[in-house]
């Protein structure tokens, strides 16, 4: 089991062709995963990486029978990406792109709206269910199989926690990413959902931050549905001054946004158990394991 | 980037959005010769800073006649506004705008955003105008009412009416939704929104914060990121593919990723500390990059010590990260001892580089004992 991507997701990169698509793809396909091709107008059929590359992600689908996508094309064009993934009825479609416009994200969103994809990002590392599946930026030295499913907003934060509960011996189920922008596909809240139905997710780690509204949403379902899973959250940012702007770019906004202190208290509240910080994570989860 | 009042009400009023007559200022001679050329019987100066929460720091000032504005700027300008959003050391104020005052018969409170939800765009609208958006939002939830819009704008009318607001009041609205859109605001805030004793529905104060991401399709942003004199060192590191935010403290930071960025400020104040910066490293920086990061801190005197607090992996590797700060410190005199916690990718290989080049470096294995090293050694502020 896992979460979304395992063993026989089949991957296609939008923009394989570019460095950062280049880098990212190689690095997977030698993790192991099965990346069937790449996707870059105008270069259709010709080979990178020794993969078929296509004119257009639907042509790309009908060859190859992917069922999954990475998006790393430049800002201006991963809007357009992500929709052409999403018509194309891929099953996740994952972009890494940074700084995409929050305004683009309102068409993406109206494509997302009935159709059967999961968006993971933009601005997420992406997701990984180790020894079967990359589909993202996040190193995997450290990962390993097992139990704990990691949800989180930022990356460099989780592949810490991730090395820390790897060291303690504690395996993953799958670490995802939701990015770290104000506009996103998946939130907490569906992958909270997943983690649940995953019969191998023992425990959740859930890492969160100052801004939006993903924390306390999260706390609302934990609770409606007397989550059965041991959740560990961590919300980083309790020391960052007011008003200034620290953290991801969707961060800024208040927007009715709830303090790092409320959010923790509305998780605790819902039964979630609080990390005092991000070395405290690990601590925790052993102690929930243990328990 | 948060623009000024009288950027964001040039914008707005380009698209139709009533505003009081206004004229900006540098000097107070100007603000004088500029109340001729308004029609008013009275007048409101305003320092222009790109930060929130300048009515409470004595931004604005009344004034009743000409030379009386002139007494007023003279007061604001050059002075230093401190506020919520500025930090210690406050905003200088180097210019006042100089506007019309009207009496107002009824005011609410109105702002734009993105909707996360949806993804379109919200409107979020008040009884009572005046307070500060993000201190409105956080202390009374109840009060503000919310419209996600359609693109025909569906329903305004009656929930602007269903809010107290007469027929007049939707037409500015519907061109500040246009603005909104086209300019790739992330935030609109018009507050007050009033309606004068003429019966005219005016923009008093206005707040726009246009979505920097965008900029590739608005060369007009470059033009306003300079006017706006946005603090040098942060521009700076902007440039460089780092978010920096200077703080008040002792222990220059160097962090890769907002997350763990956040996490690591707040075990620094945990532990006793007093960070000088925030420091973001975004995925797509080169050493190079990092080097004017790092110079940046090296170059202020009340960094005592830095803490290099790295996970790598992407193209954000440890020994990227490590050859930037080797040749900040190679091209420093100012060489504050180093305490470096590198995990991830090529952690050894960053170490490594680190004590060959003579960094004045002291490892430690993990974010705890690095941030207490590093606090202890950056000493008192």
């Amino acid at each position: 089991m896992a979460i979304l991507v395992n063993k026989d997701t089949k991957v296609i990169v939008q923009g394989m062709t570019g460095r950062a698509g280049t880098f990212y793809a190689d690095q997977a396909m030698r993790y192991g995963s099965d990346y069937v091709g790449g996707v870059r107008p105008g270069r259709g059929g010709s080979k990178h990486l020794g993969l078929p590359v296509f004119h257009d992600v639907a042509t790309a689908v009908k060859e190859t029978g992917a069922t999954a996508s990475l998006v790393v094309v430049p800002a201006p064009q991963a809007a357009d990406a992500m929709i052409e993934a999403i018509e194309a009825e891929l099953d996740v479609v994952v972009c890494v792109t940074e700084r995409v416009p929050q305004h683009d994200m309102t068409r993406v969103k109206q494509a997302l709206e009935g159709s059967k994809t999961a968006l993971i990002g933009p601005n997420s590392q992406g997701i990984l269910t180790p020894d079967q599946c990359k589909i993202g930026v996040m190193p995997t030295k450290d990962a390993t199989p097992g139990g704990v499913g990691i949800v989180s907003r930022s990356a460099s934060l989780t592949s810490e926690i991730l090395a820390n509960c790897s060291a303690a011996d504690l395996g993953q189920s799958t670490t995802i990413g939701i990015g770290g922008d104000a506009l996103h596909g998946l939130g907490f809240v569906e992958c909270l959902k997943l983690f649940r139905e995953d019969d191998e997710t023992e425990v959740v780690v859930l890492i969160g931050e100052i801004g939006g509204r993903e924390e306390e949403l999260a706390a609302e379902y934990l609770a409606d549905v007397s989550y059965e899973k041991p959740v560990v959250a961590l919300v980083v940012g309790r020391e960052a001054p007011p008003g200034r702007r620290m953290g991801h770019a969707g961060t800024l906004s208040a927007l009715g946004a709830l303090s790092a202190s409320e959010k923790i208290a509305k998780l605790r509240n819902a039964g979630a158990v609080i990390a005092e910080d991000a070395s405290d994570v690990v601590t925790k989860v052993i102690a929930k394991k243990n328990g | 980037m948060l623009l000024s009042e009288y950027k964001s009400k040039e914008l707005l009023a380009q698209y139709g959005v009533p505003i009081p007559a206004g004229r900006l200022a540098r000097s107070a001679e100007e603000a004088e010769d500029n109340c001729a050329r308004i029609s008013a019987k009275k007048y409101v100066v305003k320092a222009q800073i790109a930060a929130g929460g300048r009515g409470l720091a004595g931004g604005i000032k009344f004034a009743a006649t000409p030379s009386s504005v002139h007494d007023e700027s003279e007061k604001l300008l050059g002075s230093k506004l401190v506020t919520e959003q500025t930090g210690r050391d406050g905003e200088t104020v180097n210019a006042v705008y100089v506007e019309a005052a009207h009496d107002l018969k009824s005011q609410f409170f109105i702002a734009f955003a993105l909707d996360s939800e949806t993804g379109r765009p919200m409107l979020l609208a008040s009884k009572d105008g005046g307070v500060e958006f993000e201190q409105r939002a956080r202390m009374d939830a109840e009060t503000v009412k919310t419209l996600v819009l359609d693109d025909d704008a569906t329903g305004l009318g009656d929930f602007l009416t269903s809010l107290g607001m007469g027929a007049g009041a939707e037409a500015p609205v519907r061109a500040a939704a246009e603005a909104f859109v086209k300019n790739d605001m992330t935030l609109l805030e018009i507050n007050p929104y009033a309606q004068a004793s003429d019966g005219n529905w005016l923009a008093i104060d206005a707040k726009v914060a246009l979505d920097t991401a965008a900029a590739f399709r608005h060369p007009e942003f470059d033009g306003f990121t300079a006017e706006q004199g946005l603090s040098d060192v942060e521009s700076e590191a902007q440039k460089s593919n780092i978010n920096l935010v200077r703080l008040d403290g002792n222990l220059g930071v160097i962090v890769n990723g907002a997350g763990l960025g956040l996490a690591t400020n707040d075990m620094i104040v945990d532990a006793g500390g007093t960070p000088a910066n925030f420091m973001d490293i975004r995925t797509t920086a080169t050493s190079f990059d990092i080097a004017r990061g790092v110079e940046i801190l090296l170059k202020e005197p009340r960094v005592k010590a830095l803490l290099l607090n790295v996970h790598g992996g992407g193209m954000t590797v440890c020994d990227t990260v490590a050859e930037g700060v080797a040749f900040a410190y190679s091209r420093s005199n100012r060489k504050p001892p180093c305490i470096a916690r590198l995990a991830g990718v090529n952690a050894s290989w960053g170490q490594q580089i680190l004590e060959d080049r003579k960094v004045p470096v002291e490892v430690r294995d993990d974010m705890k004992s690095a941030i207490a090293r590093a606090v202890e050694l950056a000493g008192d502020v």
